[in-house]
């Protein structure tokens, strides 16, 4: 059986945009011949000469140079070499690209790939995740892919879309997600998918940490708990109704975030919830996340940085016992 | 105000020098009468923000928005570029409905004063933060490359000294060096950042020596003396043009206002203003009106009279307009159909 990583389908969809596309361009450090720091645009320069740009190490710029081009009806794609650097384009992002349309009415469809996320041994500055951040500002767009099939299909949308979107692919998920095809069932961005059904208690979770909610799950399912747990996919717009109507069925609610813990995606959908459904809930909602350190490098430490399997599980169990 | 629309050259149009001249002479005129008459608007309460204006840059703003064609070139102004505006034809209504809040204006009430334009006509609307202009008119040529539509199209954006010093400006001019982009980079060196001296500024001494270090070429020019703006400035667009790449000019004047029209700039020492810096470029530009034959003293007259007019019209259509209702703004930063925060 063949065999696609998630890597495989963010390459495979900056391919098919390219060929489609005639708007599409990618535009990062090393993503010409080199084919990027991860791979993800290996052979796209040989097969679409002068649409794959390497550029300097000026993020600010990328950026700039991004917006202007969308002004001129272009779509680029700007590959971050990692998520962290983001911070040094995060004016542009914010507000160049983020302001554009409502100031102008000129709409700025960009695209820009977040690398994004904890590895063991990466440090503080090879491993953040970005999207709370973005997820602040107005007219920005971020999505956070958990799939192979919603690699390929969301970053095909992203692309399409008229707005700047903020497209965070975990690293961790690069090589070590694996599915029989790219071509799942898709969903518009702005719907989270119920990935895992279930009655006792509803997880929220994005990116990599849908992988260790849904292994929490299933093992909490040897013991009879049924946890229905859900995929936000894209955490602005933020489908608080798929979030609304599992607590409906759960009354119990865990937010799983990878990122920082003070405010965030977690927060927010913990804020929704409280507000908008505090009379479907029988217990109080709970939210875990990273430590409020910078990431570690050690694996010991990183490891204990993030939430896990097991402090997941933890969670959860608390979570039913409240 | 058809009178407006004919200041600036269309695509194609072979201009002599003399009309050129004309033309620019004729921009700062406007723009000075607009700038005067928002200055006491904003004096008078009828303006929210703030008012900045380009006296003491009229003559190289002016040349730089004579130099280039509106229809085919990209021009992104800065704070102080207001004569550079009406030479590459943005309209004076453009300027008093986004001052004066008018609903009907390019940015709704959403923006005002000096962060307006029209960027899907080459007239990109800049945001606070400086030195970003650079890379957003990198993109723009660079996507006119890729199109196959760039044809002899230059792009053309302004900073201050202070401008100089941000990341965003390195990064811009290397980033349009590295892609040999027909660009002119304007530096107006006005002696002060707000506040803040060029001793406090930078180091080097002149900021023209930094374009041998982006590798792009480097001119200077007195910022006072319009006739010299023009000839320097028409031969960086031409060499830009050209395809000889970024070019960057750099130009000394003194800024002769504050920072803003709340700001009396009585930091700037007497003798400063006394200094060949301090010169009003209107004034040199006015004696090389007449003295060169390009103008006479009626006619001087009569075109300031038109801008006047010119003026007053814009300013009362802009005040009887309505401003923004909150009950009718869409509060939607998102061009998506159902991506607006409910919230």
């Amino acid at each position: 059986m063949a065999e696609v990583t998630y890597i495989d389908a963010i390459r495979e969809a900056q391919h098919d945009l390219l060929e489609k596309d005639e708007r599409v361009f990618i535009y990062g450090q090393d993503v010409g011949k080199f084919g990027g720091a991860f791979k993800a645009t290996q052979g796209l320069q040989e097969k679409f000469p002068g649409r794959v740009i390497d550029a300097p190490i000026s993020e600010d710029a990328m950026i700039a140079m991004a917006v202007g081009a969308a002004v001129e009806g272009m779509r680029p794609i700007i590959e971050m070499q990692f998520a962290d650097f983001s911070s040094v384009g995060f004016n542009q992002l914010v507000n160049n690209a983020g302001t554009h349309f409502y100031r102008t009415g000129v709409p700025v469809p960009i695209t820009v790939r977040l690398p994004s996320g904890g590895t063991a041994g990466s440090g503080p500055f090879h491993s953040q995740m970005m999207e709370a951040i973005y997820a602040h500002y107005p007219g920005l767009v971020v999505v956070t892919p958990a799939t192979v099939a919603d690699a390929y299909a969301m970053l095909m949308e992203s692309a399409a879309l008229d707005d700047p979107v903020l497209y965070c692919e975990h690293k961790f998920l690069y090589r070590w997600l694996k599915a029989d095809t790219m071509k799942g069932d898709p969903l518009p961005i702005g719907q989270a998918r119920i990935v895992h059904p279930g009655k006792h208690a509803t997880v929220v979770a994005y990116s990599a940490m849908v992988h260790e909610a849904l292994r929490a799950a299933e093992e909490l399912a040897t013991e009879g708990w049924e946890i229905e747990v859900v995929d936000l996919r894209s955490v602005k717009p933020l489908d608080t109704d798929t979030v609304m109507a599992s607590v409906a069925r759960t009354g119990r609610l865990l937010a799983v975030g990878e990122a920082f813990p003070w405010g965030g995606v977690t927060a927010e959908v913990i804020s929704r919830v409280a507000s908008e459904g505090f009379h479907l809930l029988d217990a109080p909602p709970q939210r875990i996340n990273a430590r409020d350190t910078p990431v570690p490098y050690h694996p010991n430490l990183w490891r204990a940085h993030r939430p896990t399997l097991e402090s997941i599980q933890a969670a959860i169990r608390n979570l039913l016992s409240l | 105000m058809p009178e407006v629309e004919t200041q600036h050259a269309q695509v194609g149009a072979a201009e002599s020098w003399e009309d050129r001249v004309r033309r620019t002479f004729r921009a700062m005129v406007t723009a000075y009468t607009l700038e005067s008459k928002l200055s006491s608007l904003y004096k008078a309460g009828k303006i929210v923000g703030g008012v900045y204006i380009g006296r003491g840059q009229e003559a190289l703003s002016g040349a730089l928005g004579a130099c280039l064609r509106r229809g085919q070139d990209i021009f992104f102004p800065l704070i102080r570029d207001q004569a550079g505006r009406t030479a590459f034809g943005e309209t004076l209504l453009d300027a008093t409905r986004t001052y004066l809040g008018s609903v009907l204006g390019p940015m709704r009430g959403r923006d005002g004063n000096i962060h307006r334009g029209r960027p899907r006509e080459g007239l990109p609307a800049m945001i606070s933060h400086l030195g970003g202009g650079v890379a957003t008119v990198s993109g723009m040529l660079m996507a006119r490359r890729m199109q196959g539509s760039l044809g002899t199209a230059v792009g053309a954006t302004c900073a201050g000294d202070g401008a100089t010093s941000t990341g965003a400006f390195h990064e811009g001019l290397n980033l349009a060096a590295v892609e040999h982009l027909p660009m002119v980079i304007v530096i107006a060196n006005n002696q002060y950042a707000y506040s803040t001296p060029t001793e406090r500024q930078f180091a080097c001494r002149s900021l023209v020596d930094r374009a041998v270090g982006y590798g792009m070429a480097g001119h200077e020019v007195d910022g006072t003396d319009m006739l010299a703006c023009l000839e320097v400035l028409g031969s960086a667009v031409e060499a830009a043009r050209a395809g000889k790449g970024p070019q960057m000019v750099v130009a000394s004047l003194l800024r002769l206002s504050g920072h803003g029209e709340h700001d009396d700039a009585a930091y700037v020492p007497e003798s400063v203003r006394q200094s060949p810096l301090g010169r009003d470029c209107m004034t040199v530009a006015e004696t090389q009106m007449t003295e060169g034959g390009f103008a006479t003293a009626g006619e001087i007259a009569a075109w300031r009279e038109q801008a006047a007019e010119d003026v007053q019209a814009a300013v009362a259509t802009a005040q009887q307009e309505p401003g923004p209702d909150p009950f009718r703004d869409d509060w939607n930063a998102y061009a998506t159909p159902g991506f607006r925060e409910q919230t």
